[in-house]
């Protein structure tokens, strides 16, 4: 534990960010919002299950209907061991957005929660970090949840599936991040409609109920670019076992998310509560 | 380095074109509780902020522990507390967990936090209510409980942004009462506020601050000596009893008119209200006081503190 007035001097992103952004304690903001869970349990495990709905009603309920499906290693697949691997992705991603921008923009144009932090040793980063944070935990958390359920259904061919759980967090942590930028953008609790509208579209069509190859090619490229369908596709290389070096890509297109999502939710915390 | 514990040249502070704090000095010496006393829109508010490094100064110099709120940001908010003009306690959390959350932000150790608690739960007299939720406490507990927040970090300065608005009186009272016990601890402290009896109550010096100005400083007996009388006659009369100003003027040292009354300043009220019987005039009420910094602030600027 380090002296109450040891501020450590770490310039994250000098060019980026004044002097004095970060103190080096996000993990503060997790023991705060792990503290005041206690007492929103409930929200928490209702997005435990949402996931767990999706695939008993599309897995099992239409799945008897639709037979088998290609895999991604060319190996046909139940289509709900096609659809689980979406799932979970989708459902690390609506437990960081959900986080992220709701929870966030309350916290900062309501509670004033940030303006307090501030005025401790704290600075944007470690807000930032500490919000983005919590969304990857829980995220991770239904994440954990999910696969455990996945392997209880046999709808794990791989050990490569062990992989997922840290591949779940780096969505989350995309998603987190981009969601929180985006929601110090937003004025109103209008502005989330936009979120919905962003977010649920992906949901349906970024190949997490059928693969990529029933759009035409201009529609397959659209899809391509959006970051679900970079999830989707790396959780079902992994539950499936078809992994190859490509896979790194999607890493690298969450690793862009990441950056700069961190950088631009500092950033704008800092113009909106420091000025 | 200087003594002080904050010193400001020509302190400004923009907001786009508009310039809310117009180039100030102030030097707060060690163990002093030091007052910003002027009307809403002064720029007392932006002041505290540039002085709690959470708002960037727009011009001039400004020193807090001898260092540079624009470069050492971190490191003087962990050695000072701060109360902001709203309370922005955490909704979420129960009132001892604000207080041992809001420990840890300084990186104060658990255990730290939960004995550091329990003596400020104490400090508020709110240790009954440590374990609720903060939504339903008054506003006086809540403002209390800010007020200890501030303190979990030891700070050698306090910076409390009109600590009392909105309380009621006998709130006020005990809040005051806490104010007091910090500064025989030695806790250097700097309030805001536009209350003047609060002003004379808690301040050993203050500024009076007007339109992002300073236009006097001193300590509350001080400048009401210099700027006001010992004494003064406030006057009502019925509308058709009115007399000019010019009437009175010649009666005493100096005279106000306010659209309900007039403020007739002497060294001595008791002779003065008797020459007023005497020279004819009905008034409708008579009451003499003493001079107040309300008063001080009238002379200066030509308006009353609270309209
Ligand atoms: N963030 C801001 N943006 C624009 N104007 C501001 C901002 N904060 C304060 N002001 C303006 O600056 C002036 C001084 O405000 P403030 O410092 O809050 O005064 P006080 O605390 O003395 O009431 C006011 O006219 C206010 O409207
Ligand atoms: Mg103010």
């Amino acid at each position: 534990m380090s002296a109450p007035s040891a501020v450590p001097d770490v310039p994250l992103a000098p060019r980026l960010l004044p002097a004095g952004s970060y103190a080096g304690r996000a993990r503060m903001l997790l023991l705060r919002s792990a503290t005041a869970s206690r007492r929103t349990w409930l929200a928490f495990v209702s997005g435990f299950f949402e996931p767990i709905f999706y695939l008993l009603a599309m897995g099992q309920g239409l799945g008897s209907l639709v037979g088998e499906l290609p895999g991604p290693g060319g190996a046909s697949l139940s289509y709900a061991a096609f659809i689980a691997p979406g799932l979970l992705a989708a459902s690390a991603m609506n437990g960081a957005v959900f986080d992220s921008t709701y929870n966030v923009f309350f916290k900062l144009r309501y509670a004033r929660l940030y303006d307090a932090m501030l005025a401790t040793p704290l600075g944007p980063i470690d807000i930032a970090l500490g919000e983005i944070g919590w969304a990857l935990l829980r995220g991770g958390l239904y994440a954990t949840g999910f696969l455990s359920v996945m392997a209880a259904f046999g709808l794990i061919a791989s050990p490569w599936a062990l992989l997922a759980l840290p591949a779940a967090l780096v969505v989350a942590f995309a998603f987190g991040a981009i969601g929180m930028a985006a929601t110090s953008f937003m004025r109103s609790w209008q502005d989330f409609d936009l979120v919905t509208l962003a977010v649920l579209p992906m949901f349906l069509f970024a190949t997490t109920f059928y693969p990529l190859s029933v759009y035409p090619r201009w529609l397959q490229l659209v899809v391509e670019c959006l970051p679900l369908y970079h999830a989707v596709e790396l959780m079902r290389a992994l539950t499936t076992g078809a992994v190859h070096l490509g896979l790194l890509s999607h890493l690298g297109y969450f690793a862009v998310m990441i950056a700069v999502g961190v950088v631009l939710a500092s950033r704008r915390l800092d113009a909106l509560l420091l000025k | 380095m200087s003594d002080a514990l904050v010193q400001a040249r020509d302190l400004r502070k923009r907001f786009g074109a508009f310039e809310a704090v117009r180039g100030i000095d102030v030097d707060v010496a060690r163990g002093e509780v030091f007052g910003f006393l002027g009307p809403n829109g002064a720029g007392k508010s932006s002041t505290m902020r540039m002085i709690a490094c959470v708002s960037p100064r727009s011009g001039g110099s400004l020193q807090v522990l001898g260092m540079d709120p624009g470069s050492d940001g971190p490191r003087i908010r962990a050695r000072i507390g701060v109360v902001p003009q709203l309370d922005n306690l955490d909704t979420e959390l129960s009132v001892r967990e604000n207080l041992e959350i809001y420990g840890r932000y300084f990186g104060l150790s658990r255990r730290r936090v939960r004995a550091k608690a329990a003596e400020l739960l104490e400090f508020a007299q709110l240790t009954e209510r440590a374990e609720d939720p903060v939504e339903p406490l008054s506003g006086g507990m809540k403002r209390r409980l800010t007020i200890a927040r501030s303190l979990v970090n030891d700070p050698e300065l306090l910076l409390l942004d009109e600590p009392t608005t909105g309380l009621d009186p006998q709130a006020r009272h005990l809040l005051w009462d806490r104010l007091y016990r910090l500064k025989r601890e030695g806790v250097t402290q700097i309030v805001t506020t536009h209350y003047m009896d609060e002003a004379e109550q808690l301040c050993d010096r203050l500024v009076v601050m007007d339109d992002g100005l300073i236009v006097a400083e001193g300590s509350p007996v001080e400048l009401i000596e210099r700027y006001s009388t010992r004494e003064v006659l406030e006057l009502r009369f019925l509308p058709e009893h009115r007399p000019a100003a010019g009437e009175l003027a010649g009666l005493v040292e100096r005279v106000e008119e306010l659209p309900d009354r007039f403020l007739l300043y002497t060294a001595d009220g008791e002779r003065a209200q008797a020459e007023v019987a005497r020279s004819g005039l009905r008034p409708l009420s008579a009451l003499v006081r003493r001079s107040s910094l309300e008063d001080v602030f009238l002379r200066l600027t030509g308006r009353s503190l609270v309209d």
